[in-house]
């Protein structure tokens, strides 16, 4: 895929600059979208975005490994981000994590071989009242149990 | 005033499904403050604040009329308003239901604390992972500039982060704000006076903000009535862990953690006897059951030893291996240490890795006391409080419950 930026896609870029006092703070939401047009921040997506604001391309290397959510190779068709921390760990979650990891035969930061899971654990996603719980994409799922996760794995295509 | 009959101000419209709507903000009385402000000169808002004792509820606990007025005299350049809303301290949620559940308190608050300290352009930081919060909060300044109430005198960007505690810090946020990963910035100069892309800067949390509409409608006097005689007001504890009902609950700050944990949760889960709380987000030291008769202000769990933080209470019953919830934590800190300042970024890693080996049973006699020294040796060292947050949970464990580290130990 080339790494280019449709006609109106380079005007979602310019509507962002313009919405700070210098374009420079557009650069995490401009990653934002070349995550979502290309999948992952390649070093060619990382030289391209640079181009765009005038940056070279150290500058956007160093934001987009500081930042977790950024992701630096392919990606599964969905992605599963499970909270490590202390209170999802009180409630379970290492239990989660041992059962996904079995159940999909792969490592954490891992893909299954269909390209269709990554499966990662995550610090604190600020939930911990349905603890223990993880992301699935955009979205939250909580109170999790080895049931609740085995029937959200079957529903994901 | 008993706590339990607290009045909830915050979280009154929680219970209405359409409580992010402006049709449900306005039934409820949204958006009566803003007229109000609109009348008062900026530094007569500000008093109001101060006299509030409203304190920031992001973890820092400052006086935040106070923050306000460190905006310079007589500054004529632009001056940014930016709503922290990069909450990310381990066991803290409060945040995420006011973006979710009333954005328009939140944006109200922003036109009044925005009049008060001469800003034309605030931004929301969102952590990058509260993707509803972001939808809610997007839709709601859709509707406050349809309906006229930005876009005159004042304009807001919603802002996405991407995946860093260290930009809930106001100096590392700014950082990313301006597009740069988030390291924390030396100060002086403070973002009051040098901030966002250079310019005066206010960073506030969201909660901080969204109790300023009522201060301004209800009275300075009325709110610092609530709290206690250095803090007013509610604010949201978030309680989780082994408790029966995990949840946020809204109350006076002069709440004791015991009430909370037993009147509001529920009580202790697992084996049913408390061990141990956090009491303010995880970089709080750790209390133990003995210890939880103090009231929930910034001031009391100061004086407790510990801190209000963010108000995130983590609840440990017996069951719970504290050397365990330490390595947690100590993985916690060693993943998002920025690695700007070097006795953060190395202590943070090697302390998880004496914790983790001492709870897989290889840990030597000396790592309790190396860790202490080292935790010790590195606090007010660097450039932002991320460490002394750090220090204060591998203190207070080890400290508190040596006995039980030193059972891991191999003899």
């Amino acid at each position: 895929m080339p790494v280019e930026f449709t006609r109106e896609q380079l005007g979602e870029v310019t509507r962002l600059q313009r919405l700070y006092p210098d374009r420079g703070g557009a650069l995490l939401p401009v990653l934002h979208l070349a995550q979502e047009v290309f999948g992952y921040i390649s070093e060619d997506v990382e030289k391209y975005v640079g181009t765009l604001f005038d940056l070279g391309p150290a500058h956007v290397h160093e934001v987009v490994t500081f930042y977790t959510m950024y992701f630096r190779r392919p990606r599964g068709r969905h992605v599963l981000s499970v909270c490590h921390n202390l209170s999802c760990h009180l409630m379970g979650a290492q239990e989660i994590i041992a059962h996904l990891t079995s159940r999909l035969g792969i490592e954490l930061g891992e893909t299954t071989d269909d390209g269709r899971i990554t499966l990662l654990t995550v610090e604190c996603l600020c939930a911990c009242e349905m603890a223990p719980m993880l992301q699935v994409d955009d979205r939250y799922e909580g109170h999790l149990t080895v049931e609740k996760v085995e029937r959200l794995v079957d529903r994901l295509a | 005033m008993s706590p339990a009959a607290t009045e909830k101000i915050l979280t009154r419209n929680f219970g209405r499904p359409d409580s992010h709507t402006l049709k449900a903000y306005l039934e409820t009385g949204g958006y009566t403050a803003l007229p109000k402000a609109l009348t008062m000169e900026p530094p007569a808002i500000i008093d109001a604040v101060k006299r509030s004792n409203l304190r920031g509820l992001g973890g820092a606990g400052f006086p935040t009329g106070t923050k306000w007025s460190f905006i310079p005299k007589g500054h004529t350049g632009p001056v940014y308003l930016v709503i922290n809303a990069d909450e990310g301290e381990p066991g803290t949620f409060k945040d995420r239901y006011l973006l979710e559940r009333d954005p328009h308190a939140l944006i109200e608050g922003m036109l009044i604390a925005a009049r008060a300290i001469g800003s034309t352009l605030a931004f929301v930081y969102i952590r990058g992972e509260y993707v509803e919060s972001w939808r809610h909060v997007s839709a709601a300044v859709g509707e406050a500039y349809e309906a006229g109430y930005l876009g005159r005198g004042l304009d807001v960007v919603v802002h996405r982060g991407a995946g860093a505690y260290i930009c809930g810090e106001e100096t590392g946020l700014i950082s990313s704000l301006e597009g740069k990963k988030g390291w924390p910035k030396l100060k002086p100069p403070f973002p009051a006076i040098k901030g966002a892309f250079g310019a005066p800067t206010i960073v506030n949390n969201v909660e901080t903000i969204c109790h300023v509409p009522h201060i301004i409608n209800r009275g300075a006097e009325w709110f610092a009535s609530l709290g206690t005689k250095t803090q007013g007001g509610t604010r949201m504890y978030s309680v989780s862990g082994r408790v029966t009902r995990p949840g946020v609950y809204e109350t006076s700050v002069a709440v004791t953690l015991r009430q909370l944990i037993y009147e509001y949760a529920g009580g202790v889960t697992g084996n049913g006897r408390l061990k141990a709380v956090v009491p303010g987000g995880s970089s709080a030291a750790i209390l133990t059951a003995d210890e939880i008769d103090v009231t929930m202000d910034v001031d009391g769990l100061k004086a407790a030893g510990t801190m209000a933080g963010s108000a995130g209470v983590i609840v440990l019953d017996e069951t719970v291996s504290i050397p365990e919830a330490l390595m947690v934590v100590a993985r916690f800190y060693a993943h998002e240490s920025c690695g700007q300042c070097t006795p953060c970024r190395e202590s943070t890693g090697w302390i998880y890795e004496m914790t983790r080996r001492i709870v897989v049973g290889r840990g030597r006699k000396a790592d309790l006391d190396t860790i202490l020294d080292v935790a010790r040796r590195g606090a007010g060292t660097t450039i932002c409080a991320f460490y002394d947050g750090a220090v204060g949970p591998y203190i207070s464990y080890i400290e508190k419950f040596r006995a039980e580290f030193e059972s891991l130990i191999p003899k």
